[in-house]
């Protein structure tokens, strides 16, 4: 009984992990630009594809492949999608920016269906999946390994923000992009390195998730929606967060399916999201904006 | 646009829906009934969208509650008339619910929430068998028979949807045109300029999405009485979608936007036929590069045209921005 919850719990946190990478990715480009990405799911969806492309038409090894997919998603879910969309919407307003990105999520999504394949691809895993023992809980290797790597990620990317001169003023720029601008920091500049951050959170997000699952040009739609509902639980404003939101989703949703339904299980990211916005409408661990017009 | 064209513009496009299906095949004619009934449903959204400035992406799902409602009553033998009502009134209290919540803050929350809202309705029609049927969805809906006037036939079914619609968008006209209405125009102008004139921003905003929330169930209503079969997968997230496009194309806030983006979205697919699976990559490709360069849509790229070869004097232009207070 101890042993199954545990097992439960492991696995949960392991995709929660997951799922924290693209909320916090989704909660810096939220922050930085003021704009939701409604395609961040096919964002998750596409870097596995474009690994699967490097594997089978340009025979690259596995490392090989994968870094072609990261350095291609950065490409084009970073500097494409800030220059070509987000840079000429953006002036129209949030609305027309939300419905763009809406209709680049159908183009990504409907890209991959057509010119790769509507069927669920195998996707190589980057870590055995041999099964270990860990006091009584019997886990795969492959969930510890995406949990510790997932958690390492963030922990870089704190140091990064926290430390580090660019890092500041990236800070600098979500907090106050006019400030920072008197205050000599190159505004756009930060601005497009927070779009290259979410691309690369994205794929590396992509690479540990689509080997549990399939890859498949669906997968985003799930996937979108629980990271955008793991970034409000967890707080908007806060990379921590977006992390707890996302663990909180992951370990909920497999006690859920395991001890309560599984039919109902994708209903509980919109029952906490109401639950939140009710109680606490800033999120878990977030900090009130204060207006509320 | 003076006063008598657009009246005599009016005339001649009800009198075009009135003669376009004349000797036309059935399926050019379900194709025009398909056309008002997302029209209206896209008319309920613009009213969120357009004139509330909202984002709410559960239009499909209060189709799924309207047209559900309406095809269990009338399969249990209520006349469609009353059946629909109910329909429609189920839609604005769960709008109402809905809305409530996620209103209360300031951001896309509506959009987070109807988003999650529509996966929700999505599983309980789909796990509800004893009541929804399940994945088999429900066959046999009747159409209405008004006395003199069966609707059996797609001819009078189309007439019948064009009444319907042409009664919907009269009440929309009125629900624009009231103070209520005005209150909606000035929340999407300047919501903090609303709010200090004393206009309850939120209660209006919650009543713009209810209210469009309605229009989406009576264009359930009408679906399920034209397929006269439904089943959960029509009424996914990717309709939604499809109905949020259908404004944004049109031009949201424009009274006949949701029309014009309605036509577009059934039309498209017609004429994009020998383009294949590739249709829908064209589509959002064309959506995005027209939110670029005209983000009004449509409508607005009929206004930037005649703009450019009618000059027209306007009055104090530095106030027509406001003070860009925000």
């Amino acid at each position: 009984m101890m042993s199954q919850f545990l097992q439960v719990l492991l696995s949960g946190l392991a995709t929660g992990s997951i799922y924290a990478l693209v909320a916090i990715g989704f909660a810096l480009v939220w922050q930085a630009a003021q704009t939701i990405n409604f395609a961040q799911g096919e964002f998750v969806m596409l870097p596995a594809f474009l690994v699967l492309v490097g594997l089978n038409y340009f025979d690259l090894p596995l490392w090989g492949a994968l870094l072609f997919g990261l350095a291609m998603s950065i490409l084009i879910l970073g500097a494409a999608f800030k220059k070509l969309v987000v840079e000429p919407i953006l002036p129209h307003g949030g609305i027309t920016l939300v419905i763009a990105t809406i209709a680049l999520g159908i183009l990504i999504r409907e890209s991959v269906k057509e010119f790769y394949s509507a069927e669920g691809q195998p996707f190589p895993s980057i870590f055995p999946s041999d099964p270990i023992n860990i006091f009584g809980a019997v886990v795969s290797l492959q969930d510890i390994l995406n949990l510790v790597l997932s958690l390492g990620i963030v922990v870089l990317l704190t140091l990064f923000l926290n430390r580090t001169r660019t890092g500041r003023c990236m800070q600098a720029t979500a907090q106050n992009p006019a400030v920072a601008e008197i205050l000599g920091v190159d505004v756009k500049r930060m601005v497009l390195y927070t779009f290259l951050i979410n691309a690369a959170l994205a794929a590396l997000a992509s690479f540990l998730i689509t080997p549990v699952y399939l890859a498949k040009f669906s997968n985003g739609e799930t996937l979108g929606l629980i990271a955008f509902i793991a970034a409000i639980i967890g707080g908007f404003n806060q990379i921590r967060g977006a992390l707890v939101g996302g663990l909180l989703i992951g370990v909920l949703d497999n006690l859920v399916a395991t001890y309560v339904t599984a039919e109902y299980r994708a209903a509980l990211p919109l029952i906490l999201l109401i639950l939140i916005i009710l109680v606490r409408p800033q999120g878990i661990l977030g900090t009130p904006e204060g207006r509320a017009v | 646009m003076a006063a008598w064209l657009r009246r005599i513009l009016i005339v001649a496009l009800i009198t075009l829906a009135i003669a376009a299906p004349l000797g036309q095949g059935n399926y050019i004619i379900y194709v025009m009934t398909s056309w008002l009934v997302f029209s209206v449903a896209a008319m309920g959204l613009n009213l969120t969208l357009g004139y509330a400035g909202q984002i709410s992406l559960a239009q499909a799902s209060f189709m799924a509650i309207g047209a559900y409602t309406t095809a269990l009553l009338t399969l249990a033998g209520w006349h469609w008339l009353a059946a629909m009502p109910l329909g429609v009134l189920a839609c604005f209290v769960v709008g109402f619910g809905l809305g409530y919540p996620a209103l209360r803050v300031k951001g896309h929350f509506l959009a987070f929430v109807t988003l999650a809202f529509n996966t929700l309705v999505f599983l309980v029609l789909r796990n509800e068998e004893w009541l929804t049927g399940g994945t088999y969805g429900l066959v046999g809906i009747p159409r209405p028979n008004l006395g003199l006037f069966s609707t059996m036939r797609s001819l009078p079914f189309y007439y019948f949807t064009l009444t319907v619609t042409i009664i919907a968008a009269l009440a929309m006209w009125g629900i624009v045109r009231s103070p209520w209405g005005r209150a909606f125009r000035a929340l999407r102008e300047n919501p903090i300029r609303a709010e200090s004139l004393g206009v309850d921003t939120r209660r209006i905003t919650l009543l713009a999405f209810a209210i469009g929330s309605m229009y989406g169930g009576l264009a359930g209503a009408l679906i399920a009485s034209l397929v006269q079969f439904i089943e959960p997968g029509s009424f996914g997230l990717a309709h939604s979608l499809r109905i949020l496009l259908m404004v944004a194309v049109g031009g949201a806030g424009y009274f006949f936007g949701p029309f014009l983006g309605a036509g577009v979205v059934i039309l498209l697919p017609e004429i994009l036929r020998f383009t294949e699976g590739y249709y829908l990559i064209i589509y959002a490709v064309l959506v995005i590069v027209m939110l670029i360069f005209v983000p009004t849509g449509m409508i607005g790229m009929w206004g930037r045209i005649r703009d450019r070869f009618i000059a027209r004097p306007v009055a104090r232009a530095d106030l027509q921005q406001g003070a860009q207070l925000k």
